[in-house]
């Protein structure tokens, strides 16, 4: 099968990794900027994650005959710092033009503080201001409930956001229909520990429908699986859901909310 | 769709496996030293949603697993999550 994997942060995983996800039929990629497991020390640090998402990940990518795409921002987990949080942003805007950035992301809350709130909104500004597709991170576990309200009150107040243009990413079964009722995109992440199974995503596919929603496998340095989706994909096919669904939320539904970026091409 | 004897056939041997694992885990920390913790708390308060005629269980628990205060923190007190509410 033929797929797009719209969240993974591949400067994590190793080059078999690219292998494997060639080899299951991945096409593309998408990598969202994030956070590296510890907190970087300077914007410098940033400086060079935006070269190695811009420059050497397309390369290695390329090897296996996978297109790379690329979210600008600095995440949600080292945004409570709003003055270290606005150096990075400024970096954004000498990277934002280069050929495969698709947008800003994973912006979002972590903790839910106020500082995470000022720096997300000010990433929308920059979304708005360049006109491009955003990406939107939810909390963790207990957070999640209360940061993805947040986020939809937050959201609320930008009238020139296009709904569309906005994937809300992480939904479990508690947060995706806030995020679908108020016309968002809504992003379900496979994972073995937190956030979904492969059974829960596709349960809610059965209950909220398979309209501007995709599944990723959101792999990372942590407990994580790159195989994720097409492993959903096969267990959909247990289920008896047609390969035309099946095609529908692991290719068509990711390659139509990413065609909103000019950028994005297979 | 599956029809209902189908997805038990599928889906019945690893469900039960899983109930088991719950059960082991609270006898588990039954067996080990240690005082309260507000998690099991928690862990033990969504149990019952299992057992209710409802559709939406899974939905249910994870509400019941979360912060339902509505105010911004000033701070945040740990980077991480704990599953539940802790402080």
């Amino acid at each position: 099968m033929s797929y797009i994997e719209p969240h993974a942060h591949m400067v994590s995983r190793t080059t078999d990794d690219y292998e494997r996800l060639a080899l299951a039929g991945c096409e593309a990629l998408c990598e969202p900027a994030f956070w590296a497991g510890f907190d970087r020390s300077s914007a410098a640090g940033f400086y060079d994650y935006f070269r190695q998402l811009t420059e050497y990940e397309p390369k290695r990518a390329a090897r296996y005959g996978i297109k790379h795409f690329c979210w600008l921002c600095i995440n949600p987990k080292e945004a409570d710092d709003p003055g270290f949080a606005r150096e990075v942003m400024a970096l954004i805007p000498e990277f934002i033009g280069r050929e495969n950035v698709l947008g800003i992301g994973e912006i979002g809350l972590n903790k839910n503080t106020r500082n995470e709130l000022k720096i997300f909104e000010e990433h929308v500004q920059i979304a708005l201001d360049y006109d491009l597709p955003v990406l939107i991170h939810t909390p963790h576990l207990e957070d999640k409930l209360k940061g993805t309200k947040l986020i939809l009150d937050s959201l609320s107040n930008f009238s020139k956001l296009d709904h569309s243009k906005v994937i809300i990413d992480h939904v479990e079964e508690h947060t995706v229909a806030h995020v679908l009722d108020a016309g968002y995109w809504a992003g379900m992440t496979l994972y073995p520990e937190s956030k979904c199974t492969p059974n829960r995503a596709i349960d809610i596919l059965e209950v909220y429908g398979s309209e501007n929603i995709w599944m990723n496998s959101a792999c990372d340095w942590g407990v994580s699986d790159p195989m994720a989706v097409p492993k959903c994909a096969l267990e959909m096919k247990r289920r008896k859901h047609s390969p035309e669904m099946i095609r529908k939320v692991t290719f068509d539904n990711p390659a139509k909310f990413l065609s909103q970026s000019p950028r994005f091409k297979l | 769709m599956l029809s209902k004897k189908e997805l038990l056939d599928m889906q019945f041997i690893d469900a039960r496996a899983r109930l088991i694992d719950l059960a082991a885990f609270l006898d588990r920390l039954e067996r080990h030293e240690g005082g309260d913790d507000i998690r099991l708390s928690y862990f033990k308060a969504a149990l019952p949603i299992l057992l209710e005629n409802r559709p939406d269980r899974a939905k249910a628990v994870l509400e019941r697993f979360s912060d339902h205060t509505t105010e911004l923190s000033e701070t945040a007190p740990f980077q991480g999550a704990s599953g539940a509410p802790v402080s």
